[in-house]
């Protein structure tokens, strides 16, 4: 209507699932050619925010207006027609169709209305490419594309579907420094275009960078808005878990001279990649594993897991030689891992928490033949309270809980068996601070037991906060060590990119 | 103090489970009484429009009699099923494990109670071994159960023609009446107005009550359901993963070869042409009984039910003289209505 109504503006949304209200009352609103970032802890409803506007959730209350038109979005469909385009962290593209046929889906150009035209798809697809400067393969289905890639695709998908509102969650999760910048060179151009985001991280570092507005949602309530110049990191996060709150990594505890190594690793291989990977770790130590997205450093974790099987090499648990057969021969001996994809590999999603919990050592939680619940119930209370985890009871199922909570509950169901060597694969990945800050605390925990920590992240300064010697992971080899004083970012970029050795 | 209050926390978690669990039992309570409400309203009717010939001890007694076999061969389809698997083969392993027995009881020299056990024996390795060729190729090679079991339909099917050379095999005992056809307590139940209780619906009732134990309370049906739910998170937890798919897929072999113990000892022979059918009946038994196909979900129990309901269905057609297409019709319409009102009831529980 008028030209000065917002783009979008959502106002008073309430949802609410069965027993959590999910947002209470927020209002939301984006300009055209705005980068707007939603931030918030897991939990505090930026995705059933977007969902809502998406058109994948209804509201129970509250309106939506487009260009200050008042509008129902009653499914994609709706607000895919309304220009709003989603690109949820885990991508939407059919991965045995290529970059062209993904684009266009279902809005292929037809030969005489029957027939798919081939040569109209291409020609269209790269002319909005070469637009936007982006070049893709069309030769490969898309489940071989890169990460980036991939996201490239779903912007363009959004693109040529003309959506003029872009919404982006956890775009740079998975991404390489490079493609952030990219991406974020990218979002810069399509800007000046007109086309605004939504741009939810938990990276709050590229916030600054990439948004113009920032809000900050907490509990379910939108608890400040305001241009990105005028509010601080150290302000957001007070914003955000509404308390300040010590960004530092806790102070590691010294490594023991004369503890005894707990997990050696020796000439080991697999058909997945890692070629004569050698290393020790020692009671009471985090050795963190750095490297590029792709360099091989989860393989590497996953095969002395027993999660793949090793092809060559030893691996000694506490001096004790560790014949890796499967997930279960590890985890006899001690060595557990905790995967970077958690509903993926972490969690029966339609099982309770105290299912999932008990799930790897059920064994000790039978009498006779079965299943002892009432001790299931105990541990699970027990582990709940330890870790805080934020759920209604021990019989809630998985799949309602939040990414952080359930990423405390793969914690749990490695807690309660008697492992000592703990192989963290991205533990706080798409996590939020208060439940970071709780993961770190944990670690420590485990130290003060005895154990030893192997923790693969792609977060630099959690690496050299958290680890007491760092390797660097280039090409499924191990291509550099570095002690705790002697780590710093620009050396561990410099090696993990082969620009030193 | 901190320990303290832990211990009061850990108790309030432990009384909220005690709560879900106890709700959990309420809507179960309820979901049973709306169908048993739904069966007694059924009933009634057709009591009244088949002129009082439903609602007969001896009529009510011959619909679980006949049930009898499906319902035995959903338990071992409801534990392939969870799995998200299938084992189209049952229909077939009836045939050949009945073939199999009545040439083996009839060429053994002894009688009486030791050659039901032994025929039993034999039909139980000839069905679990044809679940263990099943779950091979599924579990080394990663082939579609949907392929490896068609594939044991048509060799069982075959296998069983062959040496049967195509003809019901005749039992030269008759140890096996009392299996099939008897009944236990006829004469203290003669005086309440019922046939006794037949030793085949014994059987099922024995077999379902341990089967929904094994699957809801013991390891080995929580990593049914694990592995059903996500089959990768099963196997990083440590499960023996390729174990517990082949043994489930025995259990519905073993399943197999017990229902065709019974239908053998109930016709006094192993014929090669009985199952035709019957392993889509079992899988419509486990569907109407809400179990999905997509695996993680799943009881023995609503199986049992599933497999009542059409027995009920069938048997009061048949008192209607209804015409047997007219009957398929009816079936397939309430196969499709109860998975539609299974799928509306679960929107309606998450919304």
């Amino acid at each position: 209507m008028s030209e000065t109504a917002p783009l979008l503006r959502m106002e008073g949304i309430v949802k609410t699932f069965p027993g959590v209200r999910a947002l209470d009352g927020v209002s939301f609103e984006v300009e055209r050619g705005e980068v707007h970032a939603l931030v918030g802890e897991n939990g505090a409803g930026k995705s059933t925010l977007m969902k809502i506007l998406a058109g994948a959730e209804r509201a129970d209350a509250g309106t939506i207006a487009v260009d200050g038109r008042p509008v129902t979005i009653d499914g994609p469909r709706a607000a895919e027609s309304l220009g709003i385009g989603m690109i949820y962290q885990e991508f939407n593209l059919v991965p045995e169709l290529g970059v062209v046929e993904n684009i266009l889906l279902g809005h292929e150009p037809t030969a005489r209305r029957i027939f798919l035209d081939r040569t109209a798809a291409e020609k269209s697809v790269t002319a909005a490419l070469t637009e936007l400067g982006i070049a893709l393969p069309f030769d490969r289905p898309s489940r071989r594309l890169s990460v980036a890639q991939q996201q490239m695709t779903e912007i363009s998908k959004a693109l040529v579907r003309k959506a003029r509102l872009i919404v982006m969650d956890e775009p740079t999760a998975a991404l390489t420094e490079r493609e952030v910048e990219a991406l974020f060179t990218l979002i810069g151009k399509l800007k000046a275009q007109g086309v605004a985001f939504v741009y939810i991280s938990h990276r709050l570092e590229e916030v600054p960078r990439v948004s113009d507005r920032i809000t900050v949602l907490r509990d379910g309530r939108a608890v400040a808005t305001q241009p990105t110049a005028a509010m601080t990191p150290d302000e957001m996060i007070r914003l955000m878990v509404g308390r300040a709150l010590d960004t530092h990594f806790p102070e590691l505890p010294r490594v023991p001279p004369e503890a005894p190594v707990m997990l050696r690793v020796a000439g080991l291989s697999a058909l997945t990649g890692p070629n004569g990977i050698d290393f020790a770790v020692r009671a009471g130590e985090i050795v963190g594993l750095a490297g590029l997205v792709g360099a091989g450093r989860t393989e590497i974790v996953r095969a002395i897991a027993g999660a793949d099987i090793p092809s060559a090499g030893e691996i000694d648990v506490a001096a004790k030689r560790l014949v890796v057969r499967g997930p279960h021969s590890a985890i006899e001996a001690g060595v557990v891992l905790m995967t970077e994809d958690r509903k993926g590999q972490g969690l029966v999603l339609g099982m309770t928490v105290r299912e999932n919990v008990t799930l790897a050592h059920l064994d000790a939680y039978t009498r006779g033949f079965l299943v002892d619940r009432r001790a299931e119930t105990e541990v699970t209370a027990r582990e709940i309270a330890e870790l805080s985890i934020r759920t209604p009871s021990p019989e809630q199922i998985a799949r309602n809980l939040s990414g952080g909570t359930q990423q405390k509950v793969v914690l749990a169901k490695w807690l309660i068996g008697k492992a000592n060597v703990f192989l963290f694969d991205e533990p706080t990945r798409g996590i939020d601070i208060g439940a970071k800050a709780e993961i770190y605390g944990l670690m420590l925990e485990l130290l003060k037991r005895g154990a030893a920590i192997v923790m693969v992240s792609s977060e630099l300064p959690e690496v050299l906060g958290m680890s007491h010697r760092v390797l660097v992971v280039r090409d499924f080899r191990i291509a550099a060590e570095f002690s705790r004083g002697e780590a710093t970012p620009d050396k561990i970029i410099a090696v993990a990119t082969g620009v030193a050795a | 103090m901190a320990n303290e209050s832990k211990r009061e926390v850990k108790a309030a978690i432990e009384r909220s489970a005690e709560e879900a669990r106890a709700q959990a039992r309420r809507v179960l309570a309820i979901r049973v009484g709306i169908l048993v409400a739904l069966l007694v309203a059924v009933v009634t009717v057709v009591n009244v429009f088949s002129s009082g010939a439903f609602l007969t001890p001896e009529n009510l007694t011959n619909v679980l009699r006949q049930i009898t076999y499906n319902a035995i061969l959903a338990i071992g389809q409801t534990f392939v099923i969870i799995t998200a698997g299938i084992d189209l083969s049952v229909g077939s392993l009836i045939e050949l494990t009945g073939v199999v027995m009545a040439q083996f009881a009839n060429a053994m020299p002894f009688d009486g109670f030791p050659l039901i056990v032994a025929t039993l024996l034999v039909g139980l390795a000839v069905g679990c071994g044809a679940g263990l060729i099943n779950a091979l190729p599924v579990v080394r090679l990663n082939l579609p159960p949907f392929i490896t079991t068609l594939a044991m339909m048509l060799m069982a099917r075959g296998l069983a023609f062959k040496l049967s050379h195509g003809r019901p095999v005749g039992l030269n005992s008759s140890s096996f009446n009392n299996t099939g056809i008897g009944f236990l307590f006829e004469g203290p139940l003669r005086h309440v107005g019922l046939p006794g209780i037949p030793i085949a619906v014994l059987w099922m009732a024995v077999l379902v009550t341990v089967f929904a134990i094994v699957l809801v309370r013991t390891p080995f049906g929580r990593y049914v359901f694990a592995i059903g739910g996500n089959e990768e998170a099963a196997r990083l937890a440590g499960i023996n993963v390729r174990l517990v798919k082949t043994m489930v897929y025995v259990i519905s072999g073993g399943c197999a070869a017990i229902a065709s113990l019974l239908l053998m000892a109930r016709f006094a022979s192993g014929s090669p042409n009985t199952g035709i059918g019957t392993e889509l009946q079992s899988i419509a038994a486990v569907v109407v009984g809400g179990t999905s196909l997509m695996g993680g979900r799943g009881s023995v129990l609503a199986s049992f039910f599933g497999a009542l309901l059409i027995g009920v269905l069938n048997n009061v057609m048949n008192l209607l003289s209804i015409e047997s297409y007219t009957q398929d019709i009816v079936l397939g319409a309430v196969i499709l209505i109860a998975v539609i009102f299974d799928q509306l009831r679960r929107r309606y529980l998450t919304s």
